[in-house]
């Protein structure tokens, strides 16, 4: 009986406003939580480039230097390797590099700023792993088929020596080359881009 | 008889006024009617629990000397075990109540295919039950990160990579769950905080609401019927037992048999070859360098076979999600009248095998290095194990079902199947008298290849019948 003379509209705004007030006052607060989880401004700091001497690396060897936490190679490729890296394109999944992530400088079928000296990030393009140098041609437990190259143990991924993925393995894309640029003919800097050359 | 009330019970009744403990006691305990006949696979339920408390003191044990710090964390553990007092004990109990606990879980779930657990009026308790189980594989998986390690990297460095195949927001969802562009200290500091705070509530919440969904609708029971039909004049039901003192009691011996296994593993072989702790976890994490073969943890190896049997980053995300999110609609996808298997037709029987051997066989194929014939493998079982649950709405209809009996049966107990065995023991092994030299009469035994015969024979006909 009473309800026929309450006016519960005003009720229902009430309720609804301060519904929404409360939905939009979390979602506010929610911003600073979520983004509490980023990475903060040392670890976005901690991307400094790296000077690496190639002086003494032999041809056919690979360091590895960590750059943003990541193993970073440098690998002095043989004549040899390069003439094979030609004949391999149509096992390969994106030989032209079109798809796969390098500066301007690499995007060739080589991938790398001078042809003998390969640098890229060594981590896996499938889930991340980080693979393994194997340079010998038709190894045992590799096959016949085994040009030398970079296999991922974690899911079976092939890369050539210019880090490009072959076609039928997880990796969707070639090894990830990172900015990097020589400061004299025995010293690169990986970090930094090469400045763009001005056609 | 009208006594003073004794001091004793005077503060009792100044708890029990202001606080309803034996309300709930006698709710969820001496007045909760469970069916009679529960067997071995109702043990699991209880099990769990105790496997989880279990992990929580010794959790809390292992953090007043672990340090969540990329630089100290692996030699942390290495000070745990060899200078804390009995560190290494509690150590073993923590990372082998990890793979227990999923033993424990995978034996109850399996209970629920038996049983048609899942089913109306459980659905509920199923979802909070594989809720249950997403929170634990979380919990499982931020907890092996903690050692530092080579597979505790490595392995959340592919795991989090995952989440990177996901289209437009993958790469920054990985990023934001990092904190860092590789796994980093910044990880391990959210792992910790995840594995000590976030998850374990998470997961008493879950038991919880699993556990009050249960008494809700009461537990189903090898046969499937519902006890709740047949009362007798105080409104029990007839065929049901109160939970304590008959079911506390079972436990307890359960309890007992399973602190027999997991004391066993823990003293005699926590690593179990490599299973509950991999070889390649006792070397400090190095970012620079993959171990030779990597795999996760037994309790994962299904999954991730299903990951790896797919040849496309994305698509094999999608089935590795698709298996646990398959589980979730389990209620829905079966369509058989009939919960227990006892009264269930020889179709789901049939799946039911195939699904656990693919299951089976998908965990140790994910254990097992990647070759042309293994991934070939792993896709057949793939294939069966997609199939069983989404081929199940159309086989569940095609069923023959069994009669179901108004009440519930009692299987014949161990004791009462002695005679038989008795039976079986001597049609295979023969007794004979034999006189020898010195006139002595002596009895031998020896082996009986046609009673042997004859009862291979009948087990592979009972068998084949109970599949039809």
């Amino acid at each position: 009986m009473i309800d026929e003379t309450v006016d519960k509209s005003k009720r229902q705004f009430l309720t609804t406003a301060l519904t929404v007030v409360g939905a939009v006052g979390t979602g506010y607060l929610a911003i600073p939580f979520l983004s509490q989880m980023q990475p903060s401004v040392k670890a976005m700091a901690a991307g400094a480039p790296v000077e690496v001497d190639i002086s003494k690396i032999e041809p056919g060897q690979l360091i590895r230097v960590a750059w943003r936490g990541k193993p970073v190679w440098v690998l002095q490729r043989s004549p040899e390797v390069l003439a094979t890296l030609t004949t391999l394109d149509n096992k390969l999944s994106d030989p032209q590099s079109n798809q796969s992530s390098q500066p301007d400088s690499s995007k060739n079928p080589v991938r790398s700023m001078k042809p003998e000296i390969f640098v890229a990030v060594g981590l896996c393009t499938h889930l991340g792993c980080s693979p393994t140098f194997r340079p010998e041609v038709a190894p045992h437990d590799l096959g016949v088929e085994w040009q030398g190259g970079f296999f991922c143990p974690c899911h079976g991924s092939w890369f050539d020596l210019a880090g490009r993925v072959y076609k039928g393995v997880p990796a969707p894309t070639n090894l990830e080359v990172p900015p990097y640029r020589y400061v004299t003919d025995t010293q690169i800097i990986i970090g930094e881009a090469a400045e763009e050359k001005i056609a | 008889m009208n006594l003073k009330p004794t001091r004793l019970r005077m503060c009792g009744n100044w708890i029990l006024e202001r606080f309803p403990l034996a309300q709930v006691w006698n709710e969820h305990m001496a007045h909760y009617y469970a069916p009679k006949n529960f067997n071995f696979w109702y043990f699991f339920g209880s099990l769990a629990l105790l496997v989880l408390v279990n992990q929580f003191v010794t959790g809390i044990l292992l953090t007043m000397n672990y340090k969540p710090d990329a630089k100290l964390a692996f030699d942390s553990v290495e000070y745990i075990m060899r200078d804390v007092s009995w560190g290494w004990l509690v150590r073993y109990m923590h990372s082998t109540g990890a793979s227990a606990f999923f033993i424990v879980i995978y034996l109850h779930m399996f209970r629920g295919l038996l049983y048609g657990s899942f089913k109306q009026p459980r659905e509920l308790i199923w979802i909070f039950g594989m809720l249950l189980f997403v929170a634990l594989m979380a919990e499982a998986f931020m907890g092996y990160l903690l050692p530092w390690g080579q597979m505790s990297y490595w392995g959340a460095q592919v795991i989090i990579s995952l989440f990177s195949a996901i289209p437009v927001i993958g790469d920054d969802l990985s990023l934001w769950i990092r904190g860092d562009y590789v796994i980093s200290d910044a990880t391990l500091n959210r792992f910790f905080a995840f594995h000590v705070i976030a998850v374990p509530l998470v997961l008493v919440l879950l038991v919880f609401m699993h556990i009050v969904a249960l008494h809700e609708v009461g537990s189903n029971n090898p046969d499937g019927v519902d006890i709740k039909k047949s009362k007798d004049p105080w409104g029990h039901p007839v065929d049901g037992i109160p939970f304590h003192p008959y079911y506390t009691v079972k436990d307890v011996v359960g309890v007992a048999v399973f602190l027999l296994f997991f004391a066993t593993v823990i003293f005699y072989m926590p690593e179990m070859g490599g299973y509950f702790l991999e070889h390649a976890n006792f070397i400090p994490a190095d970012p620079m360098k993959t171990p030779e073969h990597i795999a996760p943890v037994w309790y994962f190896t299904p999954f991730y076979s299903i990951l790896r049997a797919i040849p496309d980053k994305f698509a094999g995300v999608i089935g590795m999600g698709g298996s646990i999110v398959v589980l979730f609609l389990l209620p829905w996808l079966d369509r058989g009248k009939v919960k227990s298997i006892r009264y269930r037709g020889g179709i789901y029987k049939k799946a039911l095998m195939l699904f656990v051997i693919s299951f089976i066989a998908l965990g140790y194929l994910g254990t097992q290095p990647v070759t042309p014939l293994a991934t070939i493998m792993a896709r057949i079982f793939t294939a069966i194990y997609f199939g069983f649950f989404l081929l199940m709405p159309i086989y569940t209809r095609w069923e023959k079902l069994k009669p179901v009996p108004n009440h519930l049966t009692m299987q014949p107990t161990l004791e009462e199947r002695i005679p038989e065995m008795i039976a079986v023991f001597n049609e295979v092994i023969e007794t004979q008298s034999v006189t020898t030299e010195d006139g002595e009469t002596v009895s031998k035994t020896r082996f009986n290849p046609t009673g042997a015969k004859n009862v291979l024979v009948r087990t592979a006909k009972n068998l084949k019948e109970s599949l039809d």
